[in-house]
């Protein structure tokens, strides 16, 4: 038995191995500099780009972090301080069923709350539908963080005669300030990645946008628009936008263990 | 030239009207405002993530009103979805979204589970960090990616090379049935496996890792083989934390849209083969929402919606419930994410 949970941990990491190793085989031979800095050009012309999917997604995600993290952040400390009561209970319980909603569901809700009394799709939409995926996630990792700084700490700041908002802000918050910060990072890192909401929010454009109350791109959404489609040069860029996507997704999860690394060397 | 000043010059004057106890209790007693408002401010932010699950589920209902209204519970058990008509009822969608989430859960339970044992049991110690990195990362992968790893390598190599290979020892089985285009129930099945797994195995672990060592140390200490120790011992310690993970995987499974969007097939109807053709609740909704013209369409995917939204709610009460039971105070649930 012992071999065959060799063979299942193996069997569960051959598809990561073969999902990298098609997205790097396939990918990156088009990743040129007019990748990075030219948009959509007609079929048949060469030289295009993903510039204003990447802008895209950078604008929207940006957006999303504004509106979300602050209200993360705020929930999280919020549970780990006064969580204890019923209310506490509430919001966590609240808090682990928005972590499990699809986010198709959530882009359904960011139309009808904000696309259909609006008129029009826009960046906006797609950022609020994605800081709503944001929330929860933060929150969580947030409490958990915040929960982990010994109660020595708050003890001795109160017992200095600090009052309780400013052990839990300067001493408290300040101490799992890494450990915040990466959980922030892993929750952008997958927000950044969510096409399903942005499908009928920020719908995607096929120009470069950086308005944020019009249709924007985003390159998850690129992706998927040209991987459906039939020329085989959308394939192609398909495929280099994945291996982009995964990138930024891996900087933002590398990004977030460095925080860690450094703390934990200073402290 | 002035004395120097005398003591009682400095120190404050001790000689006015002296506090009374009640001043010095009261004096303790004082709130500070600073605490207040950083009470309260923490407070609304708290609030908004109640709120918003409470306007989320309003504005569900709003949008699927119309189409609640026409076709009631008639929507659930109906077979047709006929936007010129206007005539729609959901049930291919909604066997189709339990069917691919069953296949992807056959597939994924055994392999996360010994991926989960073999992290906490079997494996040597130095290489547990990098396999449970491993399996973490393939949870942040993006659904897009998979979804395009599935159109481009799953299926050509489930067509050309698995299917023909295959075909002639289980075509007589009715789910087998049908000529094999490539998207299919298997595919989304397949692919929903592999985003799922992660979950499953990182909750698993942690429950894994909740069973008291005391457990297995008698175990053991009764002469079981490290696998004796584990089945019979410490999975069914953990069993209720288990079905819980799986739950939780399950509810990831229905709402995923779109790997299961590009690979599944896309058309209406039940068929039992998995090698035919499907659709999930999130996969016609990705697909139908932006080109929907008439407003009873529309309110029909809200319906279908609110559908999911309902399902994937109950699904993860019940496996936080399940979880936490075991799991308890570790947030168990939350390293899934």
């Amino acid at each position: 038995m012992t071999g065959a949970t060799y063979g299942a941990a193996a069997l569960a990491v051959l598809p990561l191995a073969a999902i990298l190793g098609m997205l790097v085989m396939k990918g990156a031979g088009s990743l040129d500099w007019n990748f990075f800095t030219r948009s959509s050009v007609p079929l048949g012309e060469s030289g295009g780009g993903f510039a204003y999917a990447i802008v895209g997604t950078l604008i929207i995600v940006g957006l999303a972090c504004a509106i979300g993290i602050p209200v993360g952040v705020g929930a999280g400390i919020y549970l780990a301080e006064f969580g204890s009561g019923a209310l506490g209970w509430l919001v966590r319980f609240v808090a682990d069923t928005l972590n499990g909603v699809p986010s198709i569901v959530i882009g359904i809700f960011a139309w009808t709350w904000i696309v259909r009394p609006t008129g029009k799709f826009t960046a906006f939409a797609g950022g609020v539908a994605l800081a709503c995926i944001l929330v929860p996630i933060v929150a969580r990792t947030t409490e958990e963080m915040v929960r982990l700084v010994p109660n020595s700490l708050r003890e001795a700041a109160l017992a200095l005669g600090y009052p309780r908002w400013r052990t839990s802000l300067q001493v408290v918050v300040r101490t799992a300030g890494s450990g915040i910060v990466t959980g922030c990072l892993v929750a952008t890192a997958r927000v950044a990645g969510e096409t399903a909401p942005l499908l009928f929010t920020a719908l995607g454009n096929q120009f470069f946008s950086t308005r944020l109350f019009e249709p924007m791109a985003a390159l998850p959404l690129q992706v998927y628009v040209y991987a459906l489609g039939p020329y085989d040069e959308w394939h192609r860029q398909a495929w280099a936008g994945a291996l982009v996507l995964i990138m930024m997704v891996l900087i933002l999860g590398i990004a977030a263990r460095l925080v860690t690394r450094t703390r934990r060397v200073s402290a | 030239m002035s004395a120097p000043p005398t003591a009682s010059a400095i120190l404050p004057d001790d000689s006015g009207p002296q506090p009374t106890a009640e001043d010095r209790w009261r004096a303790l007693r004082t709130v500070s405002r600073g605490d207040v408002a950083y009470r309260v401010v923490l407070t609304a932010l708290a609030l908004a993530l109640p709120l918003l699950l409470a306007t989320i589920a309003l504005e569900l209902a709003v949008g699927a009103w119309p189409a609640l209204r026409q076709f009631r519970w008639g929507f659930l058990t109906r077979s047709i979805w006929d936007p010129v008509a206007g005539d729609f009822g959901a049930l291919p969608l909604i066997v189709g979204t339990l069917y691919s989430s069953l296949v992807a859960m056959a597939i994924a339970v055994p392999l996360a589970l010994g991926v989960a044992i073999f992290l906490t049991e079997f494996s040597p110690r130095w290489l547990r960090g990098p396999v449970a990195a491993l399996v973490e990362l393939l949870a942040a992968i993006p659904s897009v990616i998979y979804g395009l790893w599935g159109v481009f390598v799953l299926i050509p190599v489930l067509r050309e090379w698995l299917w023909p290979a295959v075909k002639p020892a289980l075509d007589w089985l009715p789910i087998f049935k049908g000529v094999f285009y490539g998207p299919s129930v298997l595919a989304a099945g397949v692919i929903l496996s592999i985003m799922v797994l992660p979950y499953i195995a990182s909750v698993s672990r942690e429950v894994l890792l909740a069973v008291p060592a005391a457990q297995r140390e008698a175990a053991l200490a009764l002469g079981a083989t490290r696998w004796e120790a584990v089945w019979t011992v410490i999975l069914p310690y953990g069993r209720a934390g288990i079905v819980g993970a799986v739950i939780l995987g399950l509810g990831r499974a229905l709402g995923e849209t779109m790997a299961v969007t590009m690979v599944i097939g896309n058309t209406h109807e039940i068929s039992g083969s998995l090698v035919q053709p499907g659709y999930t609740i999130a996969a016609a909704i990705a697909n139908e929402f932006a080109e929907a013209v008439t407003a009873l369409h529309l309110s029909a995917l809200v319906y279908v919606g609110l559908v999911l939204f309902v399902i994937s709610v109950v699904v993860n009460a019940l496996a936080r419930a399940l979880i936490w039971r075991v799991a308890r105070g570790s947030a168990a649930g939350s390293a899934a994410l």
